[in-house]
């Protein structure tokens, strides 16, 4: 599946200043791990020590927070987006 | 700003310099303001402070901002009241009631706005703009009017029509989005992402959250300069219940309190959007987000910003959170307003039926000294009181002795 990945600005400084990054992947998971190709530390900053993702971090399927929905197994379909949205805003 | 060095990601402790962000790179932590205490406590003094303004910038050196040149917008130093009717009814000893409802857009978000505000216009930011439930809302555009800044607030489309019609007044440019809060959260992000705005509660976060730290200054100079044994704060994102926290640790850190705070913090939630009273309760170490369906539409976000950092807070001081229905929001509400004179919004209503709860539950203790958040005002939400008991006693004709007839315990020699 072709995956567009929305990057928030705090990390777009390891994919040249790009807001949208394509992969291919099934699930959420899956994405996250493939913006590896485009730079390694995509994982450091996603993942935890314990390789969990961060606290901070928020995962979108669409409009949908992944929290909703299957998590990090959640299934993508060819075109979807996913976004990755800083969790300290708002309130 | 002499007293203010950087910004220090409160996860990883990464530093930043002064700037409209609010996300660390390295770890999405938030970002918190990061001062000289030593600088601090060389300026600051509890006269200092009794010779400033009746405002929030009487507190000005423990502030991340000057004050604007027009600070006559008396923003803060609100009455904290003795609240000996509502304390009896619920069994409490001494309880105070800090009546935040007296603010210039009526909720405590002026205190936030202000110093929001200032930053904005010490970095150059001509358009300010927010997400909000609400109250947020109306100081934004009010804020921006009187500044002659451009503001974008955006909220979620089923508001309290008085909140939409009191930020629009304002001539604010009010979007109101398809989707609940949480929605209008994620999508401000990524607009604040775009645009050179100042987003109070996104890029500005930082420094607009430390206008919350003035309620706890406010209620230790008003106190004597002491400090409550127990305080419960209503829940949204949870910032506002860490900073009233912070704020008593700063003042002893500053050296105003001759001890260290031993203030124990409880929280405030609506059963319909309880996710941090939920990981209390359970004794989680994660927050899960939840859909919001309440009353209280001021505290209903689902993905609460600081719920870790209002969770480690409720913790560390051995408090509780209390989720209350929307029954006993609205008898908390009538509560407050029968046994005090003070009308608060539904989130006031939370706060005073969580105390209830609280103090049933012996969390909130007959012996403590109590200090109560009311941080917004009942007319923003009308609607929730509709029904029984708003309206009249009676409805009479204009004569005596109809009066007589509809009110008998008011006639002499019955």
């Amino acid at each position: 599946m072709t995956i567009n990945v929305r990057i928030p600005t705090q990390l777009r400084s390891l994919c040249d200043g790009e807001s949208e990054v394509t992969v291919e992947a099934n699930s959420v998971g899956e994405a996250l791990v493939a913006l590896n190709g485009v730079n390694s530390e995509f994982s450091n900053r996603l993942y935890d020590e314990t390789g969990n993702l961060r606290r901070f971090v928020n995962i979108f399927v669409g409009e949908e927070d992944i929290r909703f929905l299957d998590g990090l197994n959640t299934e993508l379909r060819d075109g979807q987006t996913v976004s990755i949205i800083p969790a300290v805003a708002g309130g | 700003m002499a007293h203010v060095q950087t910004l220090v990601c409160r996860e990883c402790g990464h530093q930043y310099p002064i700037a409209p962000i609010y996300t660390c790179e390295f770890c999405f932590g938030p970002l918190g303001v990061a001062y000289d205490t030593e600088a601090q406590r060389a300026t600051v003094s509890r006269e200092s402070i009794a010779a400033g303004p009746p405002s929030i910038w009487r507190y000005r050196d423990l502030l991340p901002v000057d004050p604007p040149g027009d600070a006559s917008a008396r923003v803060g130093y609100t009455p904290l009241v003795r609240a000996d009717r509502l304390a009896s009814e619920l069994g409490l000893g001494e309880v105070w009631v800090k009546d935040d409802t007296r603010n210039p857009t009526n909720s405590f978000k002026d205190r936030v706005v202000a110093v929001a505000l200032a930053k904005a216009l010490e970095f150059g930011i001509k358009t300010l703009a927010c997400a909000s439930t609400g109250n947020l809302a109306n100081a934004v555009a009010a804020a921006a009017a009187r500044a002659g800044l451009t503001s974008y607030v955006f909220i979620p489309a089923d508001l309290e029509f008085a909140k939409i019609a009191t930020t629009a007044i304002y001539g604010a440019n009010v979007v109101a989005v398809d989707g609940n809060y949480d929605d209008v959260n994620r999508l401000c992000a990524e607009i604040a992402a775009e645009q050179s705005w100042g987003f109070a509660n996104i890029n500005l976060r930082p420094f607009y959250a430390e206008g919350s730290k003035t309620l706890a200054y406010e209620t230790s100079e008003q106190l004597g300069w002491e400090t409550p044994d127990h305080v419960v704060v209503p829940v949204a994102s949870g910032s506002l219940l860490t900073k009233i926290r912070a704020g008593f640790d700063d003042l002893f850190s500053v050296g105003l309190l001759n001890e260290k705070p031993g203030v124990r913090i409880s929280g405030a939630q609506a059963q319909g959007c309880s996710p941090v009273a939920t990981a209390f309760a359970d004794n989680a170490q994660v927050i899960n987000p939840v859909k919001p369906a309440t009353i209280a539409k001021s505290l209903a976000i689902g993905n609460p910003a600081d719920g870790y950092h209002a969770l480690d807070a409720v913790r560390e001081t051995r408090g509780g959170i209390a989720a209350v229905t929307d029954d006993e929001i609205v008898e908390g509400i009538r509560l407050l307003a029968r046994t005090e004179g003070i009308f608060g919004e539904t989130a006031a209503g939370v706060t005073v039926a969580s105390l209830k709860r609280l103090a049933e539950e012996g969390v909130v203790r007959p012996d403590e000294r109590v200090v109560l958040y009311v941080t917004g005002h009942g007319l923003k939400t009308l609607d929730a009181v509709a029904g029984p008991g708003s309206g009249p006693t009676a409805v009479i004709a204009p004569t005596r002795q109809a009066f007589a007839d509809a009110f008998p315990e008011t006639q002499p020699g019955r």
